[in-house]
């Protein structure tokens, strides 16, 4: 960030300044990103009839991709990507599906078992990140290469189809669907359990950077990694935990997908996910440089993502277009965004 | 137990693994459903194989990495191929030009014989021709017909995307629907794009196409969610394979949607959904029988000289399975033959 000096040359120095809460709000990283989601929202809210009544669908869309876009946006504030995390939800899946239905276990141990699983893939991420001092860019794509075909390969090994057997006749569903995959209407809003899920994540990753240890860690790490080892950041477990929050989010994200579907998962689903999280970071302020970035600012990524997804069925647009539409709504609300973040810093 | 030569912490730590054990031999087990109620139910045999000498029959498909339907016809194969003593290759590819390179492999290997789907087929062309040249019999399956016998191919097995369309066309008229949404889970798919384009050939109400994002199931839920509040004149719901149905019924169901499912193709939940009336029909293409036909077709043709069909297209769809059928798919289904 550049200092710009003020307009007016007599005035104090800056570092003196007393900054008062708007511009202080201005200079968050999320602020842009707000702007963004409501002029998506306002505009979908005017073109598409059923947009406000349906926004309950709106949010469930939007949470199953904030889920994960929360701790991708804080692995790339610590400097690093994650390109195996949609796969990995897909693994998550299916660890639990087929561990419970081969040891005709309790849902709820092949649960357990599936969060030790995707725990172990994610410290392997990060193991491997600082041990060989690669890119994370590579070693995670070579894990998510390497879990697509795990995923296929295994399942067909050891179920014989591509797809799961459902284990929805299976003791312990009934009570782990209610944790993951419910519903409760308030009013005429279907609450799904995701978006309670996806604010959770928020707060708590919020929580984490801004009033712990950690979280300056996190901004340390991907500021500057040599820096921060010199003033005694814990580079190593820093990033390995950050790895570790992906990996427990990819397994609430697989969980729902499992618990959605009566246990039934088709072992080749995720790929291109990761860079729907990516981009709900990046919409949401984050730099692709790390350093820099917030977790609400993902969630409100996420949350326009969503917006711009479904708006497009909800306009009855030409549907051929779809994916079109939804990237040039993407390119706009960042650039917005990006817009509205300058002249607040200008502003400043 | 020597309790009192025990160090505080070993103690504490057995008494939680045996708590553990404990907790996971009480509570970790399901009484219901699992792999045990599978055993239980017993399963079909082998059977015995001929005494022809080994062959070497090669498939190449532009299926995706783990698409169910395509599982389905290599397991056709494999169970032709277990009984014919040949010995089964397969590789798949999504890009047309991967496809033909394949095929191409298989021709420098020179096997017995090559069985390829026509889903690019200009792209396929001079592979499945360099092929012939070589001498090695190829038969084509899947989509594709038209093409099969230009290129030189013995005979081709399988069902035209768009006749599989217009029988749901068809099925949704005699049904006395008006409006329905066909939903492209990847968009560009030939293939998916015949289909939906047959349905509003015969169809008599209006048809509208839906893509949504196939790569993940809440995406393709919320989707097709979405349409349907966004639309409450959509009576029904034509979704191209399996998988997709399952979150079409699920987003019938959270919309309180009166529309109808109908779906291409089986797995195991479409047979529960059709048992239990959440799907209305659903088309079977018989990808089994493509497969078991195509190893059969070579083996026949290198023994016997026989070709299946007399040089015709063999069809093995469309045919529209509902609530009637279930019961036997169920069976089928459920070890992945159907």
């Amino acid at each position: 960030m550049t200092a710009t000096l003020p307009a007016d040359a007599k005035a104090p120095d800056e570092r003196l300044l007393h900054a008062s809460p708007l511009h202080r709000l201005l200079g968050r990283p999320e602020l842009g990103s707000v702007i963004g989601a409501v002029a998506v929202f306002l505009f979908f809210a005017v073109i598409a009839d059923s947009f406000l009544s349906s926004l309950d669908t709106v949010l469930y869309a939007a949470s199953t991709i904030g889920i994960m876009a929360v701790p991708v946006a804080l692995l790339m504030i610590g400097g690093e990507f994650d390109l195996s995390a949609g796969v990995l939800v897909t693994s998550a899946a299916l660890t639990s599906t087929m561990f419970a239905y081969e040891m005709t276990a309790n849902v709820w141990v092949g649960v357990f078992v599936s969060l030790l699983v995707t725990l172990a893939i994610g410290f392997f991420n990060g193991f491997m990140l600082i041990r060989t001092g690669l890119p994370s860019f590579i070693i995670t794509l070579g894990t998510y290469l390497m879990l697509w075909g795990a995923n296929i390969g295994l399942t067909k090994r050891i179920q014989g189809t591509v797809s799961t057997n459902g284990i929805d006749d299976m003791q312990g569903f009934e009570s782990a669907r209610v944790l993951f995959a419910s519903s409760v209407d308030v009013g005429s809003f279907k609450l799904r359990v995701t978006i309670l899920w996806w604010i959770g994540l928020v707060v708590l990753a919020t929580w984490i950077l801004l009033r712990t240890r950690w979280g300056n860690w996190i901004f340390a790490v991907g500021g500057n990694k040599d820096a921060a080892r010199a003033v005694g950041v814990p580079v190593h477990r820093t990033k390995i935990g950050l790895y570790l929050g992906v990996a427990v989010a990819a397994w609430i994200s697989g969980q729902h997908l499992l618990f959605s579907f009566s246990g039934v998962v088709q072992s080749a689903e995720g790929r291109g996910l990761e860079l729907h999280y990516i981009a709900a970071a990046v919409i949401g302020g984050c730099l692709l440089t790390g350093g820099y970035g917030s977790a609400i600012g993902a969630a409100i990524g996420a949350l326009i993502f969503g917006m711009a997804k479904q708006g497009i069925v909800y306009a009855q647009w030409d549907s051929d277009w779809f994916w079109f539409f939804l990237g040039a709504m993407l390119l706009l609300a960042t650039i917005l965004n990006s817009w509205v973040r300058t002249r607040a810093e200008a502003a400043r | 137990m020597a309790r009192s030569r025990m160090a505080r912490s070993t103690r504490v730590f057995a008494a939680a693994a045996m708590t553990t054990l404990l907790a996971v031999a009480a509570a970790g087990c399901s009484d219901s459903g699992g792999k045990d109620a599978e055993e239980n139910d017993g399963g079909g045999g082998g059977g015995g194989g001929v005494n022809t000498p080994r062959m070497e029959i090669a498939m190449v498909t532009h299926s995706a990495p783990g698409d169910t339907f395509w599982d389905i016809v290599q397991s056709g194969s494999k169970q032709a191929a277990a009984k014919d003593n040949v010995e089964f290759l397969y590789a798949n590819s999504e890009k047309d030009d991967e496809q033909a390179r394949l095929v191409q492999t298989f021709v420098d290997k020179k096997v017995d014989g090559i069985i390829v789907t026509l889903a690019k087929p200009e792209a396929m062309k001079s592979a499945v021709q360099a092929a012939v040249d070589a001498g090695i019999p190829v038969v084509t399956i899947n989509s594709g017909a038209e093409f099969s016998k230009e290129y030189g191919a013995l005979s081709h097995i399988g069902q035209e995307e768009s006749v599989a369309g217009e029988a749901v066309g068809e099925e949704l008229n005699e049904r006395g629907r008006k409006k329905a949404v066909c939903v492209i889970h990847e968009q560009g798919n030939v293939g998916l794009e015949q289909r939906c384009a047959g349905v509003k050939k015969t169809f008599s109400g209006s048809v509208e196409n839906l893509t949504v994002d196939g790569a993940s199931k809440p995406g393709v839920l919320s989707g097709i969610q979405a349409k349907l509040e966004a639309d409450g004149g959509v009576d029904s719901v034509v979704t191209l394979n399996a998988d997709v149905a399952a979150s079409a019924v699920e987003a019938k169901d959270a919309t309180g949607s009166e529309a109808e499912v109908a779906t291409f193709d089986l797995n195991k939940s479409v047979a529960e959904s059709l048992e239990g009336k959440q799907l209305s029909f659903a088309v079977d293409q018989q990808p089994y029988l493509q497969g078991y036909l195509a190893v059969d077709e070579l083996w026949l043709y290198e023994t016997n000289g026989n070709v299946i069909g007399g040089g015709q297209t063999v069809l093995t769809g469309p045919a529209i399975v509902t609530e009637e059928d279930a019961p036997d798919l169920k069976k089928f289904t459920e070890r992945g033959t159907r």
